[in-house]
């Protein structure tokens, strides 16, 4: 692994309603090296897509990146306006997204959508353009390339849909991909292959990858680090064996507890209690102190970060000691 | 793709017959047409004359078919009170109503898609707002009000086109329209423009309504993320698929158009089929009355016979449906 080539500095993204402002994403931070796949992991509400999004230069009204940095080999991407930032999209960072059946235009062939992804950034053959995108299928794993070329969406499964969603991805090169939650819509098996499929093209290509999820499970198979968001913060974050197999903030415990495989089979899945609070009144302090059995006083103050190792971090006044 | 659109034809036959029907039964239970046309003073003898003559002593279905065999070789009667062949009355009305529901129909779909689509994607901004506010008026004023206020605004207060009447016309590749002078052109406008205000407001509203559902989409998202620009991914993914649902309402809306411009034709004095129509209503001319109806119920089935097809060629999900349908 490298040195990193990407960074999120201290990123907050609001969004101003008419009810308040949602706070999404609140001083964010991380790191990206080539060959490496962070998992950011959170239930739903965590902030996690909007990171993502906020990547992508895809933040719709009424929010938008409050400050902070995101910076791909040192360039600056949070100041390019959205049409500036459309030569980064697809080219050097790409992404996929959650729901395969709703991710490709339903009345397009998938060659003028392959097609349109390239024209958008080089301009070569339409010979060229064909070779390209055949290589890109044959990536991930799409038997008889050349007939799903001239398929629509609606004629394949959601595995296939997933596979060329991917391979739309690869075909620029980018330097990164960004998945949210890309095998949460299909089944296990399927799941299973797409992740070997993704796992080789990383190690190939020595592409940077940003895995976003609430299955901590997958995760435990593919991230090289894991970040646990809650409520629009870092919690914790650490190499997946730190967090995995050695977390000390209360909320990445209770998360692991609640994975169905960490369970005794029969026995009744613990939850979390309580709801995330309102992105609209959060304090100062802990996000997670409202559900947290450690909790006392100090920790309605902001929480400073605790440097645990090299690679992991927590943000929390009373973690655990082992 | 020919199988379907030969079994939607079939269907369009179909539906033509069945309305034909309802509408010989229908016309047929308004009146007896024997007692306007004949004179009260008239012998029995004469009248009874009268009615074998016109064939209205045998039994409906007969009339029915002897109506439909004579309408199918073109003959649709003669009028009762014009004494001249229905066909050729159509046919001197029909270009006037045709060249203003066209006009009126180009107008609208000009103003309404640009417009729609882009209060669509800018729904809080100063023009979309005003946009909607403007089509939320385009709606709720009564046709004939709007009409008379165009009237007072451009035809007296400001002088400045001509009111009433179709102007100039001329005749080109066979077709007498008032399209083909400036004069024609200065007729047509004002109406036009009032016919298509209420359609140019709905429109608008489908569009909106539409545009706004796609853009949350994820494939839009997809697009912007391939790094393809704004104005590519407007028109070929989010207005691509907004048509699907707009053609189906624009539809409706031209057939509305050619076959109900009845109030923009009186208050301009547009000499089109609307007045015609009623006044046949009036004094109970039965021709003339059905064969109008027969023309509005062809021009719809006409018009969704088309929208089909365009659906069809437009949205691939269709045609396997309906492939696994007839398989």
């Amino acid at each position: 692994m490298t040195a990193p080539f990407f960074r999120v500095d201290n990123l907050n993204t609001w969004f101003f309603t008419r009810q308040g402002v949602i706070k999404s994403v609140r001083d964010i931070s991380f790191e990206l090296s080539r060959g490496e796949v962070l998992g950011i992991v959170g239930e739903s509400g965590s902030g996690k897509s909007v990171t993502g999004m906020s990547i992508m230069g895809q933040i719709d009204e009424p929010g938008r990146i409050v400050s902070g940095s995101i910076a791909l080999d040192g360039e600056e991407l949070t100041t390019l306006g959205f049409e500036e930032m459309r030569h980064y999209r697809g080219k050097r960072i790409a992404m996929v997204f959650q729901n395969p059946l709703m991710t490709l235009n339903p009345l397009m062939r998938v060659r003028d959508q392959m097609y349109e992804a390239i024209g958008e950034h080089e301009n070569i053959s339409r010979k060229d353009m064909h070779d390209r995108c055949i290589e890109a299928l044959k990536a991930v794993g799409i038997p008889s390339p050349d007939e799903r070329l001239n398929a629509y969406p609606h004629e394949m499964s959601g595995g296939m849909r997933q596979r060329v969603v991917i391979a739309i991805a690869l075909l620029l090169g980018p330097d990164m991909i960004i998945a949210d939650e890309p095998t949460t819509a299909l089944d296990v098996t399927i799941q299973a292959q797409i992740i070997y499929h993704i796992r080789r093209l990383i190690d190939e290509h020595g592409l940077g990858m940003i895995w976003i999820t609430h299955d901590l499970s997958t995760l435990s198979e593919l991230a090289d680090r894991i970040m646990v968001m809650y409520a629009g913060a870092t919690m914790e974050i650490g190499t997946t064996e730190e967090i995995i197999g050695a977390a000390r903030h209360p909320y990445t415990r209770k998360l692991l507890d609640s994975v169905p495989s960490r369970n005794v089979p029969g026995r009744k899945l613990k939850q979390i209690p309580g709801n995330m609070p309102s992105l609209l009144a959060l304090g100062k302090g802990c996000p997670f102190a409202s559900r947290c059995d450690r909790a006392t006083d100090i920790c309605s103050e902001p929480v400073p970060a605790i440097q645990l190792s090299a690679t992991h971090h927590i943000w929390c006044y009373h973690p655990f000691e082992d | 793709m020919f199988s379907f659109v030969l079994q939607r034809l079939l269907q369009s036959v179909v539906v033509a017959l069945v309305l034909s029907i309802v509408l010989f039964v229908g016309v047929w239970l308004i009146g007896n047409p024997a007692d306007i046309l004949i004179s009260s003073e008239a012998s029995e003898a004469d009248r009874l004359a009268a009615i074998t003559a016109l064939g209205l002593d045998k039994p409906l279905w007969q009339q029915y078919l002897t109506f439909l065999g004579n309408a199918a070789q073109g003959d649709w009667g003669y009028s009762f009170v014009y004494k001249e062949p229905v066909v050729s009355i159509l046919l001197q009305r029909l270009p006037a109503s045709l060249e203003l529901g066209i006009v009126a129909f180009f107008i609208a779909i000009a103003v309404s898609v640009p417009a729609g689509l882009y209060s669509g994607l800018r729904p809080g901004s100063p023009l979309g707002r005003g946009l909607m506010a403007f089509s939320l008026i385009g709606v709720s004023i009564p046709t004939f009000w709007q009409g008379m206020l165009l009237i007072v605004a451009f035809g007296i207060a400001l002088p400045i086109l001509p009111v009433g009447d179709r102007g100039q016309v001329a005749t080109h590749l066979g077709i007498t329209s008032s399209l083909w002078t400036l004069d024609g052109w200065s007729h047509i406008v004002m109406p036009a423009f009032s016919l298509a205000l209420l359609k140019m407001s709905l429109l608008m509203r489908v569009t909106r309504a539409a545009t706004m559902e796609i853009v949350r989409l994820d494939f839009v998202k997809f697009a912007y993320a391939k790094g393809v620009r704004s104005r590519k991914v407007v028109v070929g993914h989010i207005l691509r698929n907004a048509l699907v649902p707009l053609i189906t309402v624009t539809g409706i809306e031209l057939g509305n158009l050619l076959a109900y411009g009845v109030i923009t034709e009186t208050v301009f004095s547009w000499p089109g089929l609307g007045k015609l129509l009623i006044n046949s209503i009036k004094v109970l001319d039965r021709p003339l009355i059905v064969a109008q109806l027969t023309y509005t119920a062809l021009l719809f089935i006409g018009i969704n016979f088309i929208v089909d097809i365009l659906h069809m060629a437009i949205d691939p999900r269709i045609k396997s449906v309906m492939g696994r349908r007839t398989a």
